[in-house]
């Protein structure tokens, strides 16, 4: 099939603002939207820049706005887009070039929550005991790849300019209900301050672009649940 | 722009992450660089789970695994390693969890253990529960937890940053230059220490699990300088990659019970490995495959595929266990596992050889151990030799952990009686003259072009069988392309983000590291592990059971020595399974 693919542009030496660019190209319907900017990469403007590393949605690095929602390029398939497919960077974070934006607001985030496993107490000689059941009680939090779909769909995200965003709202439900940790108090300084999870108005952009699956609205809800009901 | 560190890691994958945290724990200061963000690595994409014989489901000891590991290594495997390796990395897993790795567990609270290929209960007799897990996402674990670590322990990072040389002076590792994606700006690293942890190099070949970036940068780098690699010629195919597209279904399938089958159903691997049919090594099942596939046995209307069956396996084992490659099927083929078995063909996922080093991680420059002080390489990109000639599933991610800790700690150690070295004041302007060069390319050849070329090639004449013919083929091949690689333009002439010079660079390691691949494979006149010839179909110990180091004297040309194998309880001895 024949696709029409408009991509976002912008080279920060050359450009005063982002514009928009449509390249022709021949698909399959199986293709990712990771395979046809390789396309464009190789055979129509080698200055198209885009990261990606794994291609298979696992590390995250690919994550853009395709046809109106964040998603990651290598696992949106042609056929699920048609014959027109819009590409931008994720909304939400200053663009650096083309699809490419700066992570670090995001990181900054991310590292706010103390996002590792605190335990002060002298580690056994084997493993620390967990039962299945507590283990799975944060098993859909352990899933996510940072790739920053989720917050950069969030409206709170894009316009609040200090809000943590759901990607590391997510990092510290995974500790927080993780039985091992004792440092739940670290964790809750930026999760329940102004920055924190009631900025969250539960549009459910997040769980819908979460490409892990991740139901993100609801990890931040059991936050402020048991915020509220002081159970940490 | 210039650092300075005690330690400095390159590669912020398992491997790098590790040494980086056991270093800052010995107190040095310690820097990482890497071309992607942390967490984007590809240890992320290990699946299955490490192997360590905890014995939480069933008896295990670590004999049986350094058993394992050595025979898995077709003999190759250096048994001092292999007990090291074995030994280590018990404690290595349980501080893994005390790290807050959320491994799945028992009723019993204990950390999960699986089966997998080739790791098996006194010395071969059936398969072990011994890889410990997470769903299938082990790989995406560890990295996640080593960089939270990382996190908690301030260590630096300089996010894409892509290396460019290491500086070595008077015999010693001095620094290190690179560049950074997002400015093009040149930096200079003063280290006492340097700690390389760049992965592999999977790119080189069609249909590959490995990530777009995994293009032996480092082992280029130290090859060209005249530094040698070892055992390069050993490369593994893992057996079930989704068909056309080599993205990885995790050997934890055949470790919970799937099947692989022929295009007429049948369960071949029956034939090939009788006693643990399809839990045999990596090397034996992708070459069994292409077996049942020249054979006119393969699936599909080309019948260029076998099938990973895994619709006898109880819905809740597929959804709970192997709930990523589940997925992987669904959204890449539209194959949902539950239903119907999914195509597959070996896809190339690992290198065993790569940069040498002792125990400790250090960088070898000869046959006779000679460390080059300050230098240190750990995970795929060196070689202790743990793997030999065919590594098992599941020792990549213990290998990381046990290796990039050892080379870690003795970095540290090594630093704090070490002295900054003093580099040349030009070093940073002449780098920048280099890579201005290469970003001001205006010759006819595309890097796209030449890299698909590449990746062709190698995987029709260096893949899972080889002959001298083939080989001899793909060396006059690699001249070509080495000569056309000369020859290059290059579009976007910015220094922001200039992705197309990265993927020239890359390019270019790429060539090389293939170069030293198929010259220690044609010179290699013996079949062992992944290594096979078939035009000489069997192992020669009496002639071959030793490490081939090749040198580079120049381009195309290549000088090959070797080192012993370090034997020890377990006797060469016919590899069956």
């Amino acid at each position: 099939m024949r696709v029409q693919l408009t991509i976002q542009r912008f080279n920060p030496e050359t450009d005063k603002k982002p514009h928009r660019e449509t390249y022709s190209l021949d698909a399959d319907p199986m293709d990712r939207v990771l395979d046809l900017l390789h396309k464009v990469k190789a055979t129509l403007d080698g200055s198209l820049a885009f990261r990606r590393s794994c291609a298979h949605g696992i590390c995250g690095s690919d994550a853009m706005r395709i046809n109106g929602q964040n998603r990651l390029a290598c696992k949106t398939k042609v056929r699920d887009l048609g014959e027109n497919i819009e590409v931008i960077p994720l909304p939400g974070m200053r663009v650096a070039k083309d699809l490419i934006v700066d992570m670090e607001p995001f990181l900054a985030a991310y590292r706010s929550v103390k996002p590792y496993l605190i335990n002060d107490n002298p580690a056994p000689e084997r493993e620390r005991l967990q039962s299945p059941e507590e283990r799975k009680r944060f098993d859909d939090t352990t899933k996510c790849i940072l790739c920053g779909a989720c917050s950069g769909s969030c409206p709170v995200y894009w316009v609040n300019g200090i809000y943590l965003g759901p990607a590391a709202l997510v990092q510290a439900h995974r500790f927080l209900f993780d039985s091992r940790d004792k440092g739940k108090g670290e964790h809750l300084k930026a999760v329940a301050s102004p920055a924190g999870v009631w900025r969250c108005r539960d549009a459910y952009n997040c769980t819908d672009a979460c490409p892990r699956d991740i139901p993100v609205t609801q990890a931040i809800d059991e936050i402020k649940r048991a915020v509220a009901m002081g159970e940490f | 722009m210039s650092h300075q560190h005690d330690v400095l890691v390159i590669g912020a994958g398992g491997a790098g992450l590790t040494a980086a945290l056991y270093a800052a724990q010995a107190g040095a200061n310690v820097g990482v660089i890497s071309k992607l963000y942390p967490t984007r690595s590809h240890t992320g994409a290990a699946q299955g789970g490490i192997g360590a014989s905890l014995g939480n489901v069933e008896e295990d000891h670590w004999e049986w695994h350094m058993y394992d590991t050595v025979k898995g290594g077709d003999y190759l495997t250096d048994q001092d390693t292999a007990e090291i390796f074995a030994r280590e990395i018990v404690t290595a897993v349980i501080e893994l969890e005390h790290m807050g790795l959320p491994f799945d567990r028992l009723p019993s609270g204990k950390i999960a253990q699986r089966k997998f290929g080739g790791h098996t209960r006194e010395h071969g007799k059936a398969p072990v529960h011994r890889a410990a897990h997470a769903a299938d996402r082990t790989g995406h674990m560890i990295l996640q937890t080593l960089y939270q670590q990382s996190i908690k322990e301030q260590i630096t990072f300089y996010n894409e940053f892509h290396v460019l040389d290491i500086l070595i002076e008077d015999g010693r590792a001095a620094g290190v230059v690179a560049y950074e994606l997002a400015t093009g700006e040149i930096q200079v690293f003063q280290a006492k220490a340097i700690v390389i942890a760049t992965g592999g190099f999977g790119r080189a070949f069609k249909v590959t699990s490995n990530a777009h970036t995994l293009t032996g940068d480092l082992q280029a780098i130290l090859y060209r300088k005249g530094l040698p690699l070892e055992d390069m010629e050993f490369y593994q195919f893992h057996p079930t990659g989704l068909y056309r597209l080599g993205i990885l279904m995790s050997e934890s399938a055949r470790g919970e019970g799937g099947i692989v089958r022929n295009g007429l159903g049948e369960a071949f691997m029956e034939r090939y490995a009788p006693t643990i049919k399809d839990l045999a090594p990596r090397d034996i099942v992708s070459r069994s495959i292409y077996q049942e596939i020249r054979a006119g046995r393969g699936a599909g209307p080309n019948k260029d595929y076998a099938l990973l069956d895994l619709t006898h396996l109880p819905a809740e084992v597929i959804d709970t266990k192997l709930p990523d490659i589940t997925e992987f099927a669904q959204v890449y083929l539209g194959v949902d596992p539950h239903k119907e078995p999914v195509p597959i063909v070996p896809t190339a996922h690992y290198a065993m050889g790569g940069i040498p080093t002792t125990n400790w991680g250090q960088v070898i420059v000869d046959g006779q151990n000679t460390p080059l002080p300050g230098l240190y390489a750990a995970g795929e990109c060196a070689c202790a030799s743990l793997h030999g000639a065919n590594r098992l599933g599941t020792n990549s991610l213990g290998d990381l952990v046990v290796f990039g800790r050892r080379a870690g700690m003795h970095a540290a150690q090594y630093a704090a009686k070490a002295d900054f070295i003093d580099l040349n004041p030009e070093t940073g302007q002449i780098a920048n003259q280099k890579l201005a060069q290469v970003r001001g390319a205006n010759g006819h050849e595309s890097v796209a072009k030449l890299r698909e070329e590449l990746q062709t090639t190698m995987m029709d004449n260096a893949s899972v069988f080889r002959t001298q013919e083939t080989l001899e083929r793909q060396i006059g091949i690699l001249k070509t392309l080495q000569q056309r690689y000369q020859d290059i333009g290059i579009k976007d002439r910015s220094t922001t983000y200039n992705t197309e010079l990265m993927e020239a660079l890359e390019l270019g390691y790429l060539l090389d590291v293939s170069e030293a691949l198929v010259h220690s494979a044609a010179n290699r006149t013996e079949s062992r592990g992944a290594h096979s010839r078939e035009d000489f179909p069997e192992r020669d110990d009496t002639n071959w059971l030793k490490h081939t180091l090749i040198y580079r004297e120049g381009p195309g040309q290549t000088k090959i020595s070797y080192k012993p194998v370090v034997l020890g309880k377990y006797e060469p001895k016919p590899r069956t399974y």
